[in-house]
């Protein structure tokens, strides 16, 4: 079955890449300044690996683009895991601090930019502000999740044989939350490379969306491709290492547990 | 979770401290000249301007006619993602092979994020209706696709097999075994559609858009006028919770009648 499945999948990428040739190069129905042709594709990427585009090199905009999405969900999650935490602990701090979610929660991330903009202008700080704010929320909502759906008898007893409060968090509330939390750094790391990606499209020195943005106004589609392709591949690789990283915890997780 | 439930006064209590906090913060940052107005303004600033702009024009239009350009294209990207990616989710839920070609391409795509469709957009549709409308459309077309197929996928294999014994074709297997079945997982998907349509609409609209409301916090931000930015930001929200407040009575609505036919 999955011999089936891999071989329809490959004929499909096949079949993808030829129709893409045929219309392109071949017939011309779609022209090129609409959509590139695999060679125009090879020739930007050729362009960009070697002598640059938008004022640096391919590998120099990604890493760019990498740090400040690794950076902003990192501040993220450990502001937003810690907060999430103590909300599913404490219905004080969930009372206090659920009104305020409320109100601010249906502005969506990408709204904050102009404002990130005029407090933090087109730097780095901009934009690591609105990855903050669009990864932030998931991870609070998933961390307190989890808490909330601990069931009591763990507590209680670990309570009842005196475990020290930063033993319970460590050894009890943070493992027995931990799969919630990772579903919502998943969701987190999406919505940072959405935000990010937007912040960089609308101002930036630097970055795959700048790359992205210059392409749009030198109307270079070869170009737009290859930024939406790293992106992509960027995009791919960072949800893989997570999915890595949840394996392991959780595998931990589970031994433990037997 | 240790502690018993707070009761609806308490709850109250704390809630108010939470929202006085942060206003009170807002107010005494501004009120004290510790923050410069022009970067953040008082809370009572905004909303002065918040009420000018919902009469007098800026970047071309009022704030509601701003909005309303904003929504018709959001409304033609959410209508047409569902309208197409829905169809396709029960199809690639019922035809296996379908499922095997379409899966690869749409997990290939996935990972680009949606707003980096904007300048392909631009460049195929233009700035106007047609660039905005297709950014919608890869930001809602997704969880349309995945709910329907997963709801197609999970219906329970006993109905699939007592309608395959009375010899129903594949048209109406669709249609009246998984439709009705996938209906529940297909509205969740449309919430959630729904949602990220509404702020891929904000993201194209500050990147391409020539009117709606991101163009007009564009603009205010391109002015420093950080009243206008924040009045952008709260209509945005507003619109978006009365989008997901209308879809939520609708689902309930659905679940009722279906409550009632079953």
């Amino acid at each position: 079955m999955v011999g089936r499945r891999a071989g329809i999948g490959l004929a499909t990428v096949a079949s993808v890449g030829v129709t893409w040739w045929l219309l392109t190069s071949v017939t011309g129905i779609v022209d090129s300044a609409r959509f590139p042709s695999p060679a125009e594709f090879g020739v930007s990427l050729n362009q960009i690996l070697t002598r640059g585009y938008a004022g640096a090199g391919l590998a120099q905009h990604a890493v760019h683009s990498l740090k400040l999405v690794v950076m902003g969900f990192a501040v993220a999650v450990f502001t937003g895991i810690p907060l999430g935490l103590w909300m599913g602990w404490d219905r004080r701090v969930e009372a206090c601090v659920n009104p305020i979610f409320l109100v601010i929660r249906p502005i969506p991330p990408l709204a904050w930019i102009p404002l990130a903009i005029l407090w933090l202008g087109l730097g780095d700080a901009a934009k690591i502000m609105v990855i903050w704010f669009a990864a932030f929320v998931p991870s609070v909502i998933n961390a307190f999740a989890g808490v909330r759906n601990i069931d009591r008898p763990i507590i209680e007893a670990a309570r009842m044989l005196g475990t020290p409060r930063w033993r319970m968090v460590r050894e009890i509330i943070a493992p027995a939350a931990a799969p919630m939390i990772f579903t919502g750094l998943r969701l987190s790391l999406q919505a940072s490379w959405t935000t990010l990606v937007a912040a960089e499209l609308v101002g930036a020195l630097v970055g795959l969306g700048f790359i992205l943005n210059m392409a749009q106004q030198d109307i270079y589609p070869g170009m737009i491709l290859v930024g939406m392709v790293a992106v992509g591949i960027l995009g791919w690789a960072t949800t893989w290492l997570l999915g890595q990283a949840e394996h392991r915890a959780l595998a931990w997780n589970v031994a433990a547990r037997d | 979770m240790t502690q018993p439930p707070l009761t609806l006064s308490q709850r109250l209590g704390w809630g108010l401290l939470g929202v006085t906090l942060l206003l009170g913060l807002w107010t005494l940052l501004t009120a004290t000249g510790f923050v410069p107005q022009q970067f953040l303004p008082s809370p009572l600033e905004v909303a002065t301007r918040f009420t000018t702009l919902l009469t007098s024009p800026f970047a071309g239009a009022t704030l509601p006619v701003h909005l309303a350009s904003s929504f018709q294209r959001y409304a033609y990207g959410v209508v047409l993602a569902a309208a197409i990616g829905i169809p396709l989710g029960l199809l690639m839920g019922w035809f296996r092979l379908l499922d095997d070609i379409v899966t690869p391409i749409f997990d290939a795509l996935r990972f680009i994020a949606p707003i980096a469709w904007v300048p392909l957009a631009a460049l195929w549709f233009g700035t106007g209706m047609g660039g905005p409308v297709m950014i919608i459309f890869a930001g809602a077309f997704p969880p349309c696709l995945i709910n329907a197929y997963r709801g197609a996928r999970f219906v329970e294999p006993r109905l699939i097999e007592a309608a395959r014994m009375l010899g129903t074709g594949h048209i109406r297997m669709i249609l009246e075994i998984l439709l009705p079945a996938a209906v529940p997982s297909i509205i969740a998907g449309l919430r959630v559609s729904a949602g990220l349509g509404w702020q891929s609409l904000v993201g194209a609209e500050l990147i391409v858009a020539a009117a709606g409301v991101g163009f007009m916090m564009v603009q205010a931000q391109g002015s420093v006028q950080t009243a206008t930015v924040m009045s952008g930001m709260i209509a945005i929200g507003v619109v978006g919770m009365a989008i997901d407040v209308a879809l939520r009575q609708g689902e309930g609505w659905l679940r009722r009648r279906r409550g009632l036919e079953s």
